[in-house]
């Protein structure tokens, strides 16, 4: 028995044997330990997810069983006779955002395209890149003062002058613009998610195979048909969910909202007039509230988790066809 | 030699270990929270206490707000709560129901509002404004600087009133300095319809974060005007408005209009609102803020040091904080009944918390 064996070389040595087969086992131990320590840890952020939106609908609940749907159009806040209604805040979260995507879509695609497609050397498009880096790490409470104390004075001239002189379209009209206004809210909310537009779609840019631009150029496309006949389709999907992400952010930013939006609960179809949004309602009013007005607070926070959640689907949506416009 | 030395070094840690715990189990750590309005008194009152009488009490003071301080104190999870407005509604339910007694709220000190505005050409204490003129801007009735009721109030500086909107600003946060505001808002101005409240529904102006807040953006608006506490007017040295009182006077603020405005019969319950004070000098608009207080504490060492501590604010040294602050001492009638019910806190070991 013993000869045969060895007639297939060398006899297999059992203790190296016994050895794989520990290593084999113990890797495979580890492969399948850390697939379910991420598996729990997906799972875990999943479960925080649903806990919070319960907790929160648990906590709105009395307010409503209370207002019910008629909480969406109800354009009052009192907390004095308990009427409680979040019309003028939706308003006020949605315009906001989607004005201040009006500011930072170009901005972050033109900063995007000038970082990553070689106009300028590495020693100015680096420090730029840094800087806006800086812009994310800046807190939401400092680029509020800075919006108070800077922002605000240097543009009031310009609001009264567009406002004297365009004041007959709806969203620049009303009496003469004040400080705070959801203008202002969108406009410091427009550079605060511009660095996630810039950094996504320049990473999307990064990515682009090289082949395709040198492609275009070798068939003999300017650097414009380039940039907007082959980089910018080819970046579509990267450039749309960087701006719903950037949307997402802008719907849910709290502070710069509660100190720069005036505030007043009132519809305002001006954009230079005072308004408020659903964040900086819940912010300003939670520390003193009553009962039945912090489920109400709470409702509104189950309000914006919503808009939040269909406005991530719409994105969804619009990626998925740009996807396919893609291939 | 080594060995020795170690064995040296181990007593000496163990003896130094020893008096930490020690000293650790002296220390009375007491925690409280509400009011902000009430936050910067309580702190320095507190801070001077530990610094100046007795060490071992640490009282830690978060301003989370006068609705927020209430529902701690209601849940047990402080040891003390400080709030603008006294306990009532819902809240008043859910503590008796849970303690089987009412809650014990006694007041510290007192404050006052006053209008601050920002009006180019016009100094401090220059503007008057009488009752129909200030209900008439916060209910945005008179809505220009130039209006003919303003100018017919203020002879003196009737050309200087520039020719500008009325900006009204207002706390945009729950507060007890809108709850003291607005109270004295409802009690004057017929035409006011929103009631009062630690936030109410504005019919007219912009919100703004916070005392400071509304002080940036008064500074930063010519032809706004709003409220502030006092204290915080006079640390931004703002302009502020002379006032006309119940008695038709017109009064500038002072400690003394202002002591003399709350200086009325305190009900049983230590719950006094003076909405509109009746004195010919008195200052139109002062509150109180209380601290809350449960009858029984589980732990004897915890309530004596408190009640110490909370009879040191009412002393001599407690009250120099409370006027450099300016805020409004307490007059010393009450203080004997506050001394009085303080002393009547139970220790009961089974406690409801």
């Amino acid at each position: 028995m013993t000869s045969a064996a060895t007639g297939y070389g060398s006899p297999p040595n059992p203790d190296i044997d016994v050895d794989i087969e520990k290593k084999a086992s113990l890797s495979r131990a580890v492969d399948v330990g850390f697939v379910r320590l991420t598996l729990a840890l997906a799972g875990f952020a999943g479960i925080i997810l649903i806990w919070v939106i319960l907790q929160t609908t648990e906590a709105a609940l009395l307010a409503i069983q209370q207002f019910g749907l008629g909480f969406l159009v109800t354009a009052r806040w009192n907390p004095v006779e308990n009427i409680y209604g979040v019309l003028p805040q939706i308003y006020g979260s949605l315009v906001t955002s989607l004005v201040a995507l009006i500011f930072a879509i170009p901005l972050g695609i033109g900063t995007a395209i000038f970082l990553t497609e070689g106009f300028a050397p590495k020693w100015v498009t680096e420090p730029i890149g840094f800087a806006i880096e800086l812009i994310v790490a800046t807190p939401s409470v400092v680029l509020g003062l800075w919006g108070i104390f800077v922002l605000i004075p240097a543009v009031r001239p310009i609001f009264r002058a567009i406002n004297q002189t365009l004041g007959w379209i709806p969203f620049l009209g009303g009496p003469a613009p004040r400080g705070p206004s959801l203008l202002i809210v969108a406009m410091v909310l427009g550079i605060m998610i511009s660095p996630i537009i810039i950094s996504i779609t320049r990473s999307t840019f990064e990515s682009l195979p090289r082949s395709l631009k040198e492609g275009a150029l070798a068939l003999g496309a300017t650097r414009w048909e380039t940039l907007l006949t082959v980089m910018i389709p080819a970046g579509l999907s990267g450039i749309v969910s960087s701006i719903m992400l950037a949307l997402g952010r802008a719907l849910g930013e709290t502070m710069v909202a509660a100190m720069l939006s005036g505030n007043a609960n009132r519809i305002n179809i001006s954009l230079m007039q005072p308004g408020s949004t659903i964040t900086g309602l819940i912010a300003s009013q939670f520390g003193e509230a009553g009962r039945l007005q912090v489920s109400a607070l709470m409702y509104a926070g189950v309000v914006l988790m919503v808009l939040t959640l269909l406005v991530n689907i719409v994105a969804e949506i619009i990626i998925r066809k740009f996807q396919n416009l893609e291939q | 030699m080594r060995t020795l030395l170690s064995a040296f070094s181990l007593t000496a840690l163990t003896v130094g270990f020893l008096t930490a715990t020690s000293a650790q189990a002296q220390t009375v750590q007491i925690s409280g929270a509400g009011a902000t309005f009430a936050a910067p008194l309580l702190q320095r009152w507190f801070d001077a206490y530990n610094r100046t009488v007795d060490p071992t009490v640490q009282v830690s003071y978060q301003s989370v707000g006068s609705g927020a301080g209430l529902e701690q104190v209601i849940n047990g999870t402080v040891d003390f709560g400080a709030s603008e407005a006294p306990f009532s509604g819902a809240r008043l339910e859910s503590f008796r129901a849970k303690y089987r007694y009412e809650p014990l709220q006694l007041p510290m000190a007192g404050g006052s509002i006053e209008f601050a505005y920002n009006l180019p050409g016009i100094e401090d204490g220059e503007l008057i404004l009488k009752r129909k003129t200030y209900c008439g801007i916060v209910t945005g009735e008179i809505t220009r600087w130039d209006d003919i009721r303003i100018k017919a109030e203020n002879p003196r500086i009737a050309n200087k009133l520039p020719p500008l909107d009325i900006t009204w600003v207002h706390r945009s946060d729950g507060s007890g300095t809108t709850f003291v505001f607005t109270n004295h808002i409802r009690t004057v101005c017929p035409n006011w319809t929103a009631g009062a409240g630690t936030s109410v529904e504005w019919p007219v102006g912009i919100g703004a974060q916070g005392n400071e807040g509304v002080a940036a953006t008064i500074k930063q608006e010519p032809g706004a005007i709003g409220y502030v506490n006092q204290s915080y007017a006079k640390l931004e040295k703002m302009a502020t408005a002379r006032l006309e009182n119940k008695a038709g006077n017109i009064v500038e603020f002072s400690t003394e209009a202002a002591t003399s405005a709350l200086d009325a019969p305190i009900p049983d319950n230590f719950a006094l609102l003076v909405p509109d004070p009746e004195g010919p000098n008195d200052y139109p608009i002062v509150g109180l803020f209380w601290v809350m207080l449960y009858r029984e504490y589980p732990d004897q060492q915890k309530l004596t040091k408190l009640v110490e501590a909370l009879k040191w604010t009412q002393g001599p040294e407690g009250q120099a904080i409370t006027k450099e602050l300016d805020y409004i001492p307490m007059p010393e009638a009450a203080i004997q009944r506050i001394f009085a019910e303080l002393d009547a806190i139970t220790v009961n070991p089974n406690a409801v918390r």
